[in-house]
């Protein structure tokens, strides 16, 4: 049976994410399709349309879905749900707002932030902030999921599927009253290939400039541990760890970072791993491919003439 | 208003888990156990809102083994007012957590009920939204900030890239997020005085609500770990093995 995939965009385009999920649809095997719900979104549709391997794309366009609600998307989602054995979104902040939802109207299990899949219902996932890896068997006739989407290659955009308008407008009783995205120049901590992340070490909020100088040198995000947070450095958003954000890039440099398991449990699954401490015994040197054991105010402005 | 609170005892985030020798779970036995960080943070957010004048009573529930009235009774000296605990000792999936809250909702009749956004053991973040499902009310994730007016809520959510703000009727879930709020400590004569604050243990049979299996966990690993790396002496180094070694910049 078919495979439905939930599209991450913002109307105006289509997020890497969406890609990365259609990879994981077909791991899984079966005729994948993508539901793009939204409004005024043709050209997320037509960057659906071009992913490898999905075959059609649901275009619900309206009013209602304008800011993607989970209250009425998942309704949606579930009056298409019929037709589909497996439903799948990003575990994004939108996959992971609705599709609980889902999974909880139609009766069935959510299993989240799926890594890998090892059959059509057989799935690993992380727990414990990725201290742990659960192999997880869906015993449910439909198979709910998000994806963490840092586990999985995009589907290249060679397809050229078919796209099907939907007319099922579905309101919600919630309203949308505005947004505001940060505007940098940086990327996103989540979507980042190189984070430069600062910790206690950096001493204070006016020191994270010499982390941004090299992050906007690298193309890359600045991120921090919890105790640069809680020492009130930099705000809450930047966190990395277990109570932050977890990340998985493929550059990450760790710098006055001690490497709390807090703070390990958000980012050992980064790819290469740097870490610059003076005190040669911090645990973050335990899972760093690269370690500098040297004064940070030296290292890093050194480090950014260099790159 | 009543506001209801949803909590779950987790093992202590500043302890690390090791996956048990035959890889059925992962190994709790005498691990510091504590109340979910983000649950902690919806009880704060719900004693400031008593403390507001705006909710007049508090209540927590928890659903799991005895030992769960230990982190009921820290929400109580937190500032709740009374606990609920629905006793069991199996492990449930969020779904059957929530078809459980729903007959706790039906009887309390909550205008607001505030979840942590996910516990930091199953990492599921799915409790909250499959409430709001089952009961259809409005719901707003990942919180950083909650303004109630009347029957409406305003929340500003945090979102890939930024902050969402979103109105719902009441009544409504809202999930929160770590920049919420920072939680009190409880202090000695609130954690004396929430000992005496009532307590009401419900098995789940006596809740009527039918739940089933839907998953079975075949294992459970230790992530792989990572190859032991090396130390650099210097800067110049650390580039040309970033360079040339690893490639990735």
């Amino acid at each position: 049976m078919a495979i439905l995939v939930l599209a991450e965009h913002d109307n105006v385009s289509l997020k890497t994410d969406t890609a990365k999920v259609v990879s994981a649809a077909t791991a899984i095997g079966g005729d994948v399709h993508v539901l793009v719900a939204g409004h005024d979104c043709a050209a997320a549709v037509t960057a659906a349309q071009s992913l490898a391997g999905v075959s059609k794309v649901l275009v619900a366009d309206s009013a209602e879905y304008s800011a993607q609600l989970a209250e009425n998307v998942s309704k949606l989602v579930v009056e298409l749900a019929a037709d589909y054995e497996h439903v799948l979104a990003a575990a994004t902040s939108v996959g992971k707002d609705t599709l609980p939802r889902v999974a909880a109207l139609l009766d069935v299990s959510q299993i989240s932030e799926v890594i890998e899949v090892l059959s059509s219902d057989t799935f690993v996932r992380p727990i414990y902030a990725g201290n742990a890896l659960a192999t997880v068997q869906s015993l449910d006739a439909k198979k709910v999921m998000t994806v963490r989407s840092s586990a999985f290659d995009a589907a290249a955009s060679t397809g050229s599927a078919e796209a099907v308008n939907l007319t099922l407008s579905i309101a919600a009783r919630t309203d949308f009253v505005s947004q505001a995205l940060t505007e940098s120049a940086r990327p996103e901590l989540g979507n980042a290939g190189i984070i430069v992340s600062g910790g206690r070490g950096m001493g204070s909020g006016e020191n994270f400039a010499i982390l941004e100088q090299l992050a906007d040198k690298l193309g890359a995000a600045v991120g921090a541990s919890r105790a640069a947070v809680d020492a009130g450095f930099v705000p809450n958003d930047l966190q990395v760890g277990q109570t932050g954000k977890i990340v998985a890039p493929d550059l990450y440099i760790a710098v006055g970072i001690s490497g709390a398991i807090q703070h390990l449990a958000g980012m050992k699954d980064s790819k290469v791993i740097v870490a610059i401490n003076k005190d040669p015994e911090a645990p973050i040197f335990q899972v760093a491919d690269y370690g500098l054991v040297a004064d940070l105010f030296e290292a890093v402005p050194a480090l950014n003439g260099l790159v | 208003m009543k506001v209801l609170v949803p909590v779950k005892r987790v093992v202590d985030a500043n302890v690390k888990v090791r996956v048990k020798a035959d890889n059925t779970n992962v190994d709790t036995t005498n691990l510091k156990m504590a109340l979910n960080p983000f649950c902690e943070i919806a009880v704060e957010e719900a004693v400031r809102l008593k403390e507001a004048g705006i909710a007049a009573e508090v209540v927590v529930v928890s659903v799991g083994a005895k030992a769960v009235q230990e982190q009921l009774r820290t929400a109580m000296a937190l500032g709740a007012d009374r606990a609920i605990h629905i006793e069991t000792d199996e492990d449930l999936v969020p779904l059957s957590i929530a078809k459980l809250l729903k007959a706790v909702q039906e009887k309390e009749q909550a205008q607001l009920i505030l979840f942590g956004k996910q516990s930091i053991d199953g990492d599921n973040n799915q409790t909250g939204q499959m409430l709001a499902a089952l009961t259809d009310m409005p719901q707003a994730t990942f919180a950083s900030e909650v303004k109630l007016d009347g029957d409406k809520a305003t929340v500003t959510r945090e979102i890939d890239g930024g902050l969402q703000t979103l109105s719902m009727p009441l009544p409504a879930i809202v999930t929160v997020d770590l920049r919420l709020n920072e939680p009190r400590y409880a202090s000695l004569p609130n954690i004396m005085k929430a000992k005496r604050k009532p307590l009401e243990t419900i098995a789940v049979a006596d809740l009527g609500v039918s739940l089933k299996a839907h998953q079975t966990v075949l294992k459970v690993t230790p992530p792989v770990d990572r190859k032991a790396g090396i130390l650099v002496s210097s800067v110049e180094e650390l580039v040309e093995k970033l360079k040339n070694e690893a490639k990735v910049i």
